[in-house]
């Protein structure tokens, strides 16, 4: 196990995941998505392992696995930053947005920052435009972001 | 009467063809085809690259354009079936242009440097520039690379030369069920993944190479043993052997631009002698003794109980796919050596002592129409003679390639005959090379030694052709023996699976992983398709009705064998030498 | 427990960050503070949406509603509203006063608003199903449980309703080829992977009225004999996510879903699935596909989903907006939904606003209505009193529209007229300040991060492209540059795979022929009128 220490108990939680999506037909992403959750990435054995599981190829999960980009398959930060820079947030200045965050945790996009906390991403429409330029940390979404309120923000996760 | 029902017929089939305007041309084609096939038929062979024959159709490559009336695209007959009345453009202005703009897009991201590929002169893409008529690429830009992947006993892989077509993801899918490659990432990004982004050696990836054929480029390749092969030829301390696999001689005419079916075995053992290796000997006297010790085997089982079906272990892919997704059959897998591995270990014991040479100081290489025989060779258990029994195997194409550098050309060569007494064989080790073959050969042996009867007839007509899945019950002396014969491990997976449901209950199964047996091997000449296939299957069953000895227990050579050296069949030294055993493997 | 008051505080994304839950929270505790717990309930809903600023409060029965409404103004709104019966003039958003009216709500400024997909957004706590059905929700289930199969279908065809997706197929025939197919195991399918920028009307309505979406889901499931559906939701809408999860939860309790529905013998099951960032996912045979669990790759059609979709079995995939027009459409017949739009293109859009107009947000409104009176009369203008440049409308992938169309009616078929497209709906508007380079390379990035890479015109054609406009913003362009971006463009429209690839190149092949000199110029003379692009500014010798 890469990042994750306690290989039993690992395939315990993976198995509780599994678990509740046993009647389900292809869970697949499901099961991933709930391994990013816990994890913040698909660590590969445990991709692997849900490949045994599921009795799917392990190359048919590596391949969904890669092809979303709300999935990570090496570790990141404990906070993911997604800045949308889809043409809404673009003409309202969502590349301000961009070296304003890029400037205040000290990383370019597609970065992590050294002490593992935030993982900076550019990323496509949020469908949050009503409040452009905006950005989702983890779950959440912010919008109406300017140097100011990017700092309040960044300062909810310190 | 029969007027009125031909009539019907042709009503019957009237209704199930449709009319289409071709280049202005008016044609009549099943309702079923698709426009490719409707343009093939009309005598046109419209440009693909993701198109494969017996593949799921993909329409990624957006190469076989053509323009439909009244459609607002151009559309790719590849997954397009045709309609009553279309009327088709295969070759306007706006076609020609848009095809040869996505293969300048192709073109743009995959390396110029055609002289340095294995695929030179056999590249889809190569060709269908020069048809093309490009002259320079337009688009240029930056190109995805990724390092070369050696990982794997048997297949190379250079991304940098993937067009993402997808033909080795179906092949591996659809006619092996492997399943060991998948696309990964997305868009620019995409490329081509064994499981988990592991390196391709740490896969499911049975080594079989079909995914070598339906590259249309020179993405995927051979692991090459051509220069070690050199290295020991031209070591002087050295003695060096080589093995031709059963399939090699209706093949290796084709690089020598001899038409495909050709049985080219003097010309071979004469160009492979002249080529540097001290002796020439044939896999065939091995799949002879095969059939001897793979025979008793199932006699035994049969007679005194023991675990049945019995199943072939010729096909070192097959070996792998069971060890991965068939573990439970292991005990029904026979514990016999493919034919390379009962030569390897034979001439680093039987034939060493014979010319008084030690084992060390053999060279025992193989021309394989196989990859899986590369990685065969390698395996652990190989080392009967305490020393790797198969040092090198080469493909047919590497071989080949060999005698051209050399300047030795094959098609010109004098008849020889292979060396003694490893080269003599019978016409049940020749049909060893086309699917049906060892069970054919087999049930040769099996019949007359249960029996102590003459066979009244020789071919066993139900094992052979190229069915996925052919079933026979053979009456050995009122005895029903019940046969069955898969090839293409897809097929494979649909015979074990009733197997393993209890659905069929055979005595005797032959399971060889490529599609039409070795002689569709991942390492033959390219192109090798179900055309080609079937031409070298008729090469077999030529060759077997040409030769005076067809029974595996009637070669003499095998008989003082066993008398000089083996002792009995299934005995203690044979197991030593020519058995082996399997292990479990991961399943992903 | 009955009430003297309600109060209705907006929670949505949008809200939310805006101050939603601390209003929520300094409303709950004021109302504690001034004893009238017991008196008046607080609750949260959805977006109103028709231009009415965000978080707001609505007082029910009083109609008053605030908007926006900032923690500060709480205790005020308390003390002289809810204690006193004295609304705050001050805070009550501007033409925000209506008559309680039989049907429809109108508190948007802007007559034209007709909602019939957010018939309920902003008016009900869209985490109750009591609210729903109080507004008449799962009715239209009832009456089309009482129809036949076959009825249900033709009122859908009849009233001419068209998927709201953006590709505008007419909905009853989707249904009625679903019915039709063979097979007696069938899906039906909500497509809520929104993800063309500048669209988030499923959102809200999802947020807003998830209800909606599952009745319309089981009306589609009675009609084409489905018993189970899926709607698939983009993972960047949490809220949208847990809302319906809410919805089904309360459903299935109530009995509108789950086995022998309203007393029929009729079954439907609803279930989640999670996008997980994949615009392709859209597309719905990708869709699917990522359903499967697999990449999310568009498929080979035919077959189309309705022959062969989920699992292979037939399925309807309808969006969003499309699902929540059919419960209206059942109750109130295929006539009184034609009576709405244009004849050609009956019923309502949401068009959402965004870019640089002075009111984000969104409306719903009747089909055919100009883009002059969304953007000036719906949006306020543009911001800074600048000139509008370009609308992108529908997104990237739809039509692109100068100020010379400012008067075409906006419905499927009268954009495609005007060489433009309705799509989703969205509205990017960009102001005159924005370089068209930039502009139309923002779009072509949109699209080489998200092309699946399935076939090469998208893959490396979208590559291509983004490095030519590249090289041309850094003064590096090169003579042929735009006959090369002419062509890629027109190969990718032409032999793309799917929808999304032959509608990628859109935007940049129409502003390569609206804006050409500013093309030129960037090419020619390596200069950027609007200084966007960071490229050596060419002083231009001035003539005297």
């Amino acid at each position: 196990m890469e990042a994750v220490k306690g290989e039993n108990l690992v395939y315990n939680e993976v198995d509780e995941i599994l678990e509740k999506y046993q009647d389900e037909k292809t869970p697949l992403l499901a099961v991933l998505q709930d391994v990013s959750r816990k994890w913040g990435y698909l660590p590969r054995d445990v991709m692997g392992y849900v490949a045994k599981k599921l009795d799917l190829p392990s190359a048919q999960v590596w391949g969904a696995a890669t092809f979303y980009s709300f999935f990570e398959t090496e570790p990141v930060g404990q906070y993911m930053v997604r800045v949308c820079k889809s043409a809404p947030c673009h003409v309202l200045g969502a590349l301000n947005v961009v070296r304003a965050l890029e400037q205040e945790l000290g990383v370019k996009v597609g970065e992590t920052t050294r002490d593992g906390k935030f993982t900076l991403q550019a990323t496509s429409c949020l469908g949050v435009c009503g409040v452009a330029p905006a950005m989702m940390v983890n779950e959440i979404t912010y919008g109406n972001l300017t140097e100011e309120r990017i700092r309040e923000v960044l300062a909810l996760y310190e | 009467m029969a007027k009125v029902a031909g009539d019907i017929k042709s009503e019957q089939e009237q209704e199930n063809m449709v009319n289409l305007l071709l280049d202005e041309k008016e044609i009549q084609v099943p309702a079923s085809a698709t426009v490719l096939e409707a343009c093939k038929l009309a005598g046109i062979n419209i440009p693909t690259l993701c198109h494969m024959d017996g593949l799921t159709p993909y329409g990624g490559c957006r190469i076989c354009l053509v323009e439909i009336e009244g459609q607002p695209t151009l559309t790719a007959s590849c997954v397009t079936p045709v309609r009553e009345g279309m009327k088709i453009q295969t070759s306007s202005k706006k076609v020609r242009e848009a095809r040869k703009a996505n293969l300048e897009l192709l073109l743009s991201n995959h390396p110029l440097d055609c002289q340095l590929c294995d695929r030179n002169q056999s590249c889809e893409l190569q060709d269908l520039a020069y048809e093309f008529g490009v002259r320079k690429i337009r688009f240029q830009g930056e190109q995805q690379h990724h390092e070369v992947d050696l990982s794997s006993p048997s297949v190379k892989r250079d991304l940098d030369r993937c067009i993402l077509c997808g033909r080795c993801i179906r092949t591996c899918a659809e006619i092996q069920s492997v399943f060991a490659i998948d696309f990964a990432n997305r868009g620019f990004e995409s490329y081509i993944s064994p499981s988990l982004g592991l390196p391709l050696g740490e896969s499911v990836c049975i080594n079989c190479g079909q995914c070598i054929h339906a590259c249309p480029t020179g993405a995927l390749s051979e692991v090459e043993h051509v220069e070690q092969v050199w290295d020991a030829i031209n070591d002087p301390e050295k003695t060096v052997i080589l093995q031709t696999a059963p399939a090699i001689r209706v093949s290796i005419g084709e690089p020598f631009g001899m038409p495909q079916g050709t049985i080219s075995t003097g010309k071979m053992v004469a160009s492979f002698r002249r080529l540097g290796f001290d002796y020439v000997f044939d896999t065939n006297f091995s799949a002879d003794l095969t059939i001897i010790e793979e025979g008793t085997e199932f006699i035994t089982r049969l007679t005194q109980g023991g675990k049945l079906p019995l199943i072939t272990s010729c096909s070192p892919g097959w070996i792998k796919f069971m060890e991965h997704f068939y573990p439970e059959l292991m005990e029904n897998v026979s514990t016999c050596k493919s034919p390379q591995q009962m030569m390897g270990a034979l001439v680093k014991t039987y034939f060493a002592q014979k010319i008084g040479v030690e084992a060390k100081d053999i060279v025992m290489a193989s021309i394989m129409p196989c990859t899986a025989k590369k990685y065969e060779c390698q395996r652990d258990e190989m080392k009967a003679s305490g020393y790797q029994d198969v040092d090198y195997t080469l493909t047919t194409r590497e071989a080949a390639r060999m005698l051209r550098e050399k300047g030795i050309n094959l098609a010109e060569m004098p008849e020889e005959e292979f060396d003694d007494p490893l080269g003599i064989s019978t016409g049940a080790a020749a049909v060893f090379g086309a699917t049906g073959g060892v069970m054919e050969a087999a049930l040769r042996t099996v019949y007359e030694k249960v029996t102590g009867e003459t066979l009244p007839k020789l071919d066993f007509m139900d094992v052979r052709g190229i069915d996925g899945v052919k079933e026979a019950i053979v009456d050995v002396k009122g005895t029903p023996v019940r046969v069955a014969v898969s090839h293409g491990l897809g097929n494979a997976r649909t015979l074990l699976d009733k197997v393993r449901a209890g659905d069929v209950a055979y005595h005797f199964i032959e399971i060889m992983a490529c599609p039409g047996g070795c002689i569709g091997g991942g390492g033959q000449p390219i192109p090798t398709n179900l055309d080609v296939r079937m031409k070298r299957i008729e090469a077999i069953y030529n060759l077997d009705r040409s030769l005076p000895v067809r029974k595996s227990h009637d070669n003499p050579a095998i008989q003082k064998l066993y008398e000089d050296f083996l002792g009995e069949p299934n005995g203690e030294k044979a197991h030593h030498l020519l058995h082996t055993h399997y292990s479990c493997r991961d399943k992903m | 427990m009955l009430y003297r008051a309600h109060v209705l505080v907006e929670m949505t994304s949008n809200s939310i960050h805006l101050g939603a839950s601390q209003v929520k929270e300094r409303l709950e505790r004021e109302i504690a503070q001034a004893g009238l717990s017991s008196e008046i309930k607080v609750l949260e809903t959805g977006p109103l949406g028709g231009g009415v600023p965000s978080p707001f409060l609505m007082v029910y029965p009083d109609n008053v509603m605030y908007a926006p409404v900032h923690v500060s103004d709480i205790e005020e709104i308390v003390t002289e509203h809810l204690l006193k019966g004295r609304p705050v003039e001050r805070l009550i958003a501007a033409g925000a006063r209506p008559e309680r009216k039989e049907g429809y709500f109108q508190p948007s400024p802007l007559a034209k608003e007709k909602r019939v997909v957010l018939r309920n957004s902003g008016l009900i706590d869209p985490g109750s199903i009591e609210d729903y059905i109080a507004r008449d929700g799962y009715l239209a289930l009832g009456k089309a449980l009482s129809m036949t199969r076959q009825q249900v279908v033709d009122m859908i065809k009849d009233s001419g309703l068209l998927g709201r997706g953006g590709a505008g197929f007419p909905t009853g025939l989707k249904l009625e080829f679903t019915m039709k197919a063979a097979g007696d195991e069938k899906y039906v399918v909500c497509n809520a992977d929104e993800g063309e920028p500048g669209t988030f009307k499923d959102r809200l309505i999802l947020e807003g009225d998830p209800h909606s979406i599952l009745e319309a889901m089981a009306i589609c499931a009675y009609a084409v004999g489905a018993d189970e559906g899926y709607i698939y939701i983009r993972a960047e809408y949490p809220e949208s996510i847990r809302a319906v999860e809410k919805a089904i939860e309360s459903a299935t309790e109530s009995g509108l879903l789950g086995d022998g529905i309203l007393g029929s013998d009729f079954s439907f099951r609803a279930k989640i699935r999670q996008g997980a960032g994949a615009y392709i996912c859209g597309e719905e045979t990708s869709l699917l596909e990522s359903i499967e669990g697999k990449r999310g790759e568009p498929r080979v059609k035919p077959p189309y989903p309705p022959q062969a979709g989920l699992w292979g079995k037939p399925t309807a995939i309808n969006n969003v907006e499309t699902l929540a027009s059919i419960p209206p459409i059942i109750l109130h017949g295929a006539d009184w939904f034609k009576n709405i739009g244009t004849p050609t293109c009956p019923g309502t859009k949401v068009f959402t606003l965004t870019g640089n107009v002075n009111m984000l947000g969104l409306i719903e409104v009747p089909m055919g209505i100009t883009l002059r009176e969304l953007l000036y009369d719906v949006g306020g203008g543009i911001r800074g009193g600048r000139e509008m440049k370009v609308v992108q409308t529908g997104g990237p992938s739809g039509g692109t529209m100068t100020p010379d169309m400012l008067d075409v009616p906006m419905a499927f078929d009268t954009l495609t007229q005007f060489n433009s497209a309705l799509g989703s709906g969205a509205l990017i508007v960009i102001d005159d300040s924005h370089c068209i380079v930039d502009v139309v390379k923002n779009f072509c990035e949109f699209f080489l991060h998200e092309s699946c890479g399935k076939c090469t015109p998208c893959r490396i054609g979208n590559k291509r492209i983004v490095e030519i406009l590249d090289r041309i913003q850094r003064g590096k362009g090169q003579e042929n540059d735009l006959e090369l971006l002419r062509i890629l463009g027109e190969n990718m429209k032409e032999t793309s795979f799917c929808g999304l690839g032959q509608a990628a190149p859109n935007p940049l092949m129409k502003c390569l022929d609206y804006f050409r000199e500013e093309f030129e110029k960037h090419v020619t003379e390596h200069l950027c009128d609007c200084q966007v692009c960071e490229m050596k500014p060419k002083r231009k010798k001035l003539s005297v």
